[in-house]
Order: C-alpha cells, then structure tokens, then sequence
C-alpha cells in the first residue's frame, strides 16, 4: 500500500475540544434531585472527615505536651497536671506487638491452607466460615470467651493468682491473644486475596522443578506476597489498636503498667496495665471522668497511630501489585480492608 | 482476511448475473432482474421512498492529538441501508458513534464539522434526547439482567406517550413492547413467557432482543455496530434479513468488517480508510465499479 | 500440618460458641422466654444479682432484658435504614458523578472514617454531640414531658443513632461502590445508548446488579453495629431504659443502652456467678442474632441470583 497523503487538519478556529457535558439541568426533576443529593452526601462526607480530624487535632494540639508523653500516669486528686500517659502509650504498642505476632503466622498458615490445600473441602468452607464468624462477632463477646479461657486455673501462668487461688485471668499476654483473633480474619484475606492474584506459572515452574507444595509455598509463594501480608498485619494493627471493650475487659482499667513476678520479659505478659484506648475511655465522662483534657491528648496520640497506619496501607497498596483491569472506576477503588472472606 | 476463504468479489462476480439494476430513488417500484446467489436483493421490493435523516458534513474526530476521521460527509437515509466498511483502525466505528453522540462518554475527544438529524445539529439537542432518536446495537449482545419484557420496555419510560401524556399507560408500553418484538422477529419465538430472563435467550435471540429494545422507543436511526460478527452463521441469516425488512421504517447504518455482508444488505457503502472516506457509492457501484484504487484493494483483499 | 492449624482454629471457634451457650442456659432456664419481655427496670435487677440480694418475690436469675433488647433493635435498625439510603447516595457519587480529584480525596476519607477508634466516636460523641444536643434540641418543654420517668441529657437515641450510622458508613459504601464499579461496561453502556441518562442507569441497570451486594453490606454493618459496645457505652445513655415510641419524637431523645453496651459496663460482674450467667445469656443473644443474619443474607443472595445477577 503505498503511502498516500492524507489530509490536513481542519480549518483552525472550528474545533470544539471539549465534548459538552451532559446537561444535568434537562434532566426530570425526580432525577436532578437524586443527583444533588448524592454531591451533598459525597461532600458531606469529606467535611464530617475533616471536621473530625480537625477537632481531634485542636483539641489534642492544646493539650498534648512532649512531657505527657514521656511520664508515666501519676495518681493524684488534680490529674490534669500530674502525670503522663507513657504507660498507656507502651500499652498499646506492647499489646499490638503480641496480637500481631500471633496472628501473622496463623494467618499466613490458614490462607495457604485454604488457598493451596482445601481438602477436604468440607474442612475448608467450615473454616471460610468460622472466619468470617470471628469477623462479624462483637469483640465484647470475644473478650468474654478471652476471660472464660484464661480464667481457668492450668493457665494461670499466664497471669497471676489471687491469695484464694482464683486466677485473675486478665494480663498482657491475655489480652494479646484474643487481639490476635480479632486481627485473623484481616490477615487471611489479605493474604488469600495475595495468593489468588499470583499466576499459576509460577507454581507451575516450581513443581516442574520436583519442589514439593510446601516448598513451593514457602519459598516461591510467600515472598511474592509479602506486600499483602504487609497490608493484613498493618490492618490488623489498626483493628486491634482502635479496640476498647477487650483491653478493658481483659486489662482492667489500671494507669500504670504493673508487672507480675520478676522475670523480664514474661512479667510485662504476665502484667496488667493501661493502652490508649481504655485510658482515654477512663478519662472521659463515662468513665473516671476527671482530665477530659488528658483523654483528647491521649486520643489524639490515637489517632495519629491510627492515621499513620492507613497511609502505610494505602502506599502499599498503590506500590503493590498491577490493578486488576476492570475500569476506570475501578482502578480508583481498592477496599481491601473490607473484613469478607471468599 | 482468511486465507482459505476466496475473495469475496471475485467469488460473487463469477456467480452473479451482469445486469444488476441498481437501487432506484422514488418511483421505481420494479424488481431488479433475479440472480441467482443475489437471493436477498432480489426478494426485497426497492423502498418506496427515500428520505434523508442525518447528515455528517464535513466531520473530523480526534482522540488526543491524533485525528481519527478526518473530513466526512455522509447522508444517511430512511428507506435504505447504509454499510460503512474498512480496515481496522479505519475510524469508521467512531464516526459510528459519533452519530448518537457516544463519542462523548470518552474524555479527550475533539470534533470540527456537522452532524445533523432532520436539520437540527445534533450537538444543540440534549444528548438523551438524541439517543432516543438514534438508537444503537452493539457488537457484544448486551440484554440487561430483566426479564424480556422489562429489556424492551426499558427505554419506553422515557418517551411521553400518546396524545401527551406524561407516562405511559401499561397497556400502552405492553403494545409497544409487542410491537417492537414483531419488528425485531422475535415475538414468535418468546411470546410464551416474557417474563423469562433475557440471559436465558441463545446469542442470536438476544441480539435481536437487543434490536427489539433499539426499536421499541421508535428511533429514526438505528445505528448497528457489527452486530453479526458474535453470532453464528444461521443467526447472521436471520439479522440480515431483519435489517433489510427494517429499512422502510428506519434509517440503518451498519458497521462491518465482513464484505460479503456488507454486500447482501447494504444499499449503499462507505469505504473508510485511515480515517478518510475513500469512497461513497451504492453497494453495486462500490463493489463492481470502484472509483479508487484503495477500494479496489481492500475489496480484492490486498489488505484488511 | 496446616490442615491442624485450621482444625485448631475450628474447634476454638466452636468451642467459644458452645461455651457461651453453656455458660447462658442457666439465666434462659430460670427464666423463660419472659427473659426477652419487660418487667422492671433492668439496672436495679443486675443490682440485685451484683449484691446477691434477690428482689422480693422473684428468684436471684430474675431478669426482663426487654428494655436492652428494645435499644438494641431501635439504634440498630435506625442507624442501618439511614446508612443504607447514604451509602447508596454516596456509593453512586464515587462511581458514578465524582469528578476525579473528588474520587481521589474519598477514597481515603472513607478508609478514615471506618479506621476511626470507637472510642474516639465516643469522645466525641459525649463531648461535642451530646452537648450540642442536650443545649439546643432538647427543649425545657420537652424535658418536663418527661421528667417524671427520666432525665434527658444528650446521651441518647439520637447521639448514638447518628455516630453508629458514621461508623457503619464506611462498609457499606466501599462494597456498594465496589459491586457498581464491577457492573459490566457493555450494559452502562447500552443504557446510555438508549437515551437513559446517568441517573437512571445507574438506578435501573447497575443498583439492580448490585442488590447482592448491598445485602451481604448491610448484613456486615448490621453485624458491627450490633456488635458496638464502646461508643454506645459512652454516648447513649448508660441507663436500661426502654424509648417509649408513644412519647412521639421525645422518643429519640430518651436514653438507651442496647446490648452489648450493657455487657461492656457490667463486664466486673462476671465474677459473681448469677449476673454472669446473665451475661453470657446476653452474649448468647448477640451471637445468634449475627448468626441469623448471615442466614438471611444467603437467603436474599440465592432470590437474586434469579435473573443471572452475579452476586
């Protein structure tokens, strides 16, 4: 075909570069309404946001001083100025650390169960389910059933005993542990959304070349997922930061951290003591009620931990993996943290 | 092209008688004479009447900085068919879409020229507005997750009905959701339940669902975009002849990339190459008689 | 050896449910269905169980948990029914009418708001809302018409209704959106096609395909809201009261505690062997509750999967 000469561009001066949007202002009045009302709730949205950040900001700017965070909480009848909330703050980053560290591994383990093995596959859809059970229970329940366990007397190591006999049931490690399985849920589909998007070649190659599955998962899979185990962990953190009802159930509503015994490390597990949250739920009216100002200091500390934990999720979710091809619309919304299971 | 499959002009020119009158505007109410492989023009009457209903003057479209029709001026007519043929990459789906404005939905589209339907420039009328009087088939078959009867009733809520009423009684929108299922020839095969969801329907029967649906809001235009290219031979068949049987009451304009189709049902033919149109002539003139060597070309299969 | 690991889990899912069970009959059977009734006020029954001494005429379990049940049902249906029209509103803005850069900053306002601590909602809720509440919408009238029951202060159905509805918002719109974002381009495109502008379509073609999923999202924000115990602890009244619906809007105004608000105050009392029968028996109560509505969220999947509507 030979190269014929196609023609100019147009008459300057008469392209119209933008198409015109569709007047909305044609539309039925029952149409025009629902269209404003989904901008006003869209905007909304955004101001309550802001205006929450902003509040919590205010209000914890004005009270938060860099001496707060370095002191441990003091009793004392004038709280607003005694005292810090360092004991709440190494609370909730002690009790993140163990909830954490038990919920990966299990989690990791449970989404390769479920997405390399499933047999039987009966075994399997009960688990799909007793997850998202765990998912949707009230973590009030789950404290409950976290005291129930570790209120019986063979586990008392894990805590400490009262003169009777009775064990106190409520430490560190306890309160660590039932974390541990409000954060699963996050951490399997996470991690199982990370193990369906990864291309059957790869496993392909691997058993190819005589690996068994369980190297192949350990060696091939797992290191290609570890950006969505990175995210489940950073949810789960999140989960298991915001939580109130288990600290206080399992932690009592201490200040101070108080440890059990004398050994280094499973004293502090074996301790009781404040996190954030009940901190500032003891100091809010509803609970002590005596530094308001203390509790949007400690909340705001909060929020920050919180905060900063979204905007790791979010790079690694834009850092991660290709989006999947579904459109435009699409490509701008990743809920992974939505808490379903397949 | 297929390799294996002949040239389709070669194959009809051996077949084909040598005289084809061809189709004749107003007063001409005979036949042409009767060919043999030409089954399908033979047995349709020329449309007693003619009318244009759009025309593109003078129309360039641009996606970014690339031009992807340039300087088109096409008629298009109530009464007959109108095929639009080309390679890929022609620009001959876009100035498809750009017939009902679909171009639109596309951010970064340019456009200079005209485009009008019964003398109203098409981008001064609201863009819905439009769509109803030039309705659209797609490639893919795309019926909407409803029963039959809601698919073809779907657009029928828009349109205000007789006598000016503001909605559309259930006896009404019923006979006209008949009425389009005639039309498409459809009616035969669903009329016993149509409450069936239309996901159930074979891939030939939810096409013409989907014409049945383009029909029932009453267009002018009915735009078809390779609506036979998913479907299978016998299917094909039966479109065809449903397009030609439409042409009286609409204005057809067909997009295809399968001559032999554009053959047995266009009346006319627009030859678009690299955004241009090459060449514009009754299909007979086009097919028989092309004016220009890349007509030529692209119908002996030197390239496609 | 995983497979193990997944029985472990199994079974400790298990086991909770039955211990709690166990743990619960007590309370059931010395009650009767009369435990879901009314009959009393509620806090002074838990007070007689916390002291061991029973209430005259009645056996130490006796406990009429209508009044939490009540509170429960009204804060929950109303904060779902309100997060359902919103999210639908908000889900179709993000999928539908935003522009871009508006898409760009909800995305993360959403993902905000849902990671939001509860008890934060609740600092806010006791101290801004119930506040703004208590001083400008509860008049002196209204606070008379009433004064002979209770005492209205901002801790009420309203505050609690309105946070419980922001902290469900966010799953609610991002599988709404979701399920949106995943209805086939060809039949958006073919209603617009049609002459149907935006609005429509998006009602008509996508909503529709998307029922499925608004159902599993409303299953799961039933489930959090029922499950909410801090905030509500904090913000809706932290008395056992019953909103008498014949108050007419000073209903709204009247506090509640709703379920698991109640567990999470009284969660010292679970030494004490009668009120932690009770106790468990309201957990029980959660638990098959969130049970049953996973149950009715299968069942609305299978009626929508009638038209081919992929769920």
């Amino acid at each position: 075909m030979a190269a014929t000469e196609l023609a100019p561009a147009p008459p300057s001066g008469s392209v119209i570069a933008r198409a015109p949007r569709e007047r909305t202002s044609a539309w039925p009045l029952i149409d025009r309404i629902g269209y404003y009302m989904c901008w006003a709730v869209g905007i909304g949205l955004c101001l309550i946001a802001l205006a929450i950040v902003l509040f919590m900001f205010v209000k914890g700017i004005s009270y938060l001083r860099p001496s707060l965070l370095l002191h441990s909480p003091a009793p004392s009848v004038v709280q607003s100025q005694s005292g810090g909330f360092l004991d709440p703050i190494e609370g909730t980053l002690l009790v993140a650390a163990i909830g954490t560290v038990l919920a990966a591994p299990l989690g990791v383990a449970i989404a390769a169960w479920l997405s390399e093995y499933r047999r039987p596959a009966w075994l399997a859809r009960a688990v799909e389910s007793a997850i998202e059970i765990i998912s949707g229970a009230p973590s009030v329940v789950l404290a409950l059933f976290g005291l129930l366990i570790f209120a019986q007397s063979f586990l008392g190591f894990l805590s400490q005993r009262a003169a009777t006999g009775a064990v106190y049931g409520r430490s560190f490690f306890a309160a660590g542990a039932v974390m541990s399985v409000l954060a699963l849920p996050l951490i399997v589909s996470s991690a199982r959304e990370g193990f369906a998007q990864l291309p059957d070649r790869l496993r392909e190659a691997s058993y190819a070349l005589g690996r068994t599955r369980a190297t192949t998962i350990r060696r091939v899979l797992l290191p290609a997922i570890r950006p969505d185990i990175a995210t489940g962990t950073a949810l789960g953190m999140g989960r298991i930061v915001g939580d109130t009802a288990i600290i206080t159930i399992l932690l009592g509503a201490g200040l101070t951290i108080q440890p059990v015994g004398h050994t280094p490390v499973s004293s502090l597990l074996r301790g009781t003591g404040p996190t954030l949250t009940s901190y500032v739920y003891e100091n809010s009216p509803a609970g002590e009620g005596l530094a308001p100002q203390k509790a949007y200091a400690a909340a705001f500390v909060l929020l920050l931990i919180v905060l900063a934990l979204n905007a790791f999720v979010t790079w690694l979710t834009n850092r991660g993996a290709q989006p999947r091809e579904r459109g435009r619309a699409y490509r701008l919304l990743r809920f992974e943290w939505i808490p379903w299971t397949r | 092209m297929d390799p294996m499959m002949p040239p389709p002009v070669r194959r009809i020119a051996v077949d084909r008688d040598p005289y084809v009158a061809p189709a004749q505007p107003a007063g001409n109410g005979h036949a042409p004479a009767a060919a043999p492989s030409t089954r399908l023009r033979a047995a349709r009457p020329i449309a007693a009447q003619v009318r244009e209903r759009m025309r593109i003057e003078s129309l360039w479209l641009a996606y970014g900085e690339n031009w992807v029709v340039r300087d088109v001026s096409l008629p298009v007519r109530q009464g007959e068919v109108l095929a639009m043929i080309g390679a890929s990459g022609s620009g001959k789906t876009t100035l498809l879409r750009s017939l009902n404005r679909l171009t639109e939905i596309t951010t970064g589209a340019a456009r200079s020229g005209r485009i009008t339907l019964d003398g109203t420039d098409i981008h001064e009328l609201e863009v819905n507005e439009l769509r109803r009087h030039v309705t659209m088939v797609f490639q893919q078959p795309n019926p909407f997750p409803m029963s039959i009867f809601d698919n073809v009733a779907y657009a029928l809520a828009e349109r205000p009905g007789r006598g000016g009423r503001r909605r559309r009684r259930s006896a009404e929108i019923e006979r006209a959701v008949t009425d389009a299922l005639h039309r498409a020839g459809l009616y035969d095969e669903v009329a016993g339940d149509l409450d069936r969801s239309a996901l159930r329907l074979s891939g030939g029967q939810q096409q013409r669902l989907c014409i049945a649906r383009a029909l029932a809001a009453e267009p002018e235009v009915l735009l078809l975009d390779e609506p036979c290219s998913a479907l299978d031979p016998i299917s094909t068949a039966t479109i065809e002849e449903l397009i030609v049987s439409l042409r009286e009451s609409v204005a057809i304009v067909i997009v295809t990339h399968n001559l032999q189709q554009a053959f047995r049902v266009a009346d006319h033919v627009a030859f678009m190459h690299l955004g241009e149109l090459v060449e514009y002539g009754t299909s007979e003139q086009v097919f028989d008689r092309p004016a220009m060597q890349r007509t030529r070309d692209y119908i002996s299969g030197a390239f496609g | 050896m995983l497979g193990a690991l997944a029985v472990a889990v199994l079974v400790l899912i298990g086991a909770m449910l039955v211990t709690v069970l166990i743990k619960a009959w007590p309370s059931f059977s010395h009650n009767g269905l009369s435990w879901f009734g009314p009959g009393g006020d509620v806090d002074t029954q838990i007070r007689a169980m916390a002291e061991s001494k029973p209430l005259p005429g009645h056996s130490l379990y006796y406990f009429r948990g209508w009044p939490l049940i009540w509170g429960t049902l009204l804060t929950t249906v109303l904060a779902v029914l309100i997060a359902l029209v919103v999210s639908m509103l908000a889900a179709i803005f993000l999928t539908e009418f935003a522009p871009p850069a508006v898409r760009r900053v909800l995305d993360p306002v959403i993902r905000l708001l849902a990671g939001v601590p509860s008890v934060i909602y609740g600092l806010i809720g006791i101290l801004v809302i119930a506040r703004y509440i208590d001083n400008h919408w509860i008049s002196n009238a209204r606070r008379a018409s009433v004064n002979y029951v209770v005492q209205l202060n901002g801790n009420d159905v309203m505050t609690a209704t309105l946070i419980l509805t922001l902290m469900i918002l966010p799953i609610m719109v991002a599988i709404t959106a979701s399920a949106l974002a995943s209805v086939p381009g060809a039949w958006r495109e073919g209603s617009l096609a049609l002459g149907v502008n935006r609005w429509r379509t998006v009602w008509r073609v996508s909503l529709r395909t998307a029922r499925p999923a608004i159902a599993a999202a409303t299953v799961l924000a039933t489930a959090r809201a029922l499950g909410e115990a801090v905030m509500l602890a904090m913000v809706s009244g932290g008395r056992g009261f019953a909103p008498n619906l014949l108050d007419g809007v000073t209903a709204l105004f009247e506090p509640v505690r709703p379920l698991a608000a109640t567990i999470f105050q009284n969660h010292e009392g679970l030494t004490i062997p009668v009120l932690a029968h009770t106790i468990y028996a309201m957990a029980a109560v959660l638990l098959v509750s969130a049970g049953m509505l996973s149950f009715a969220a299968w069942f609305a999947k299978q009626r929508f999967n009638r038209y081919g509507i992929r769920a």
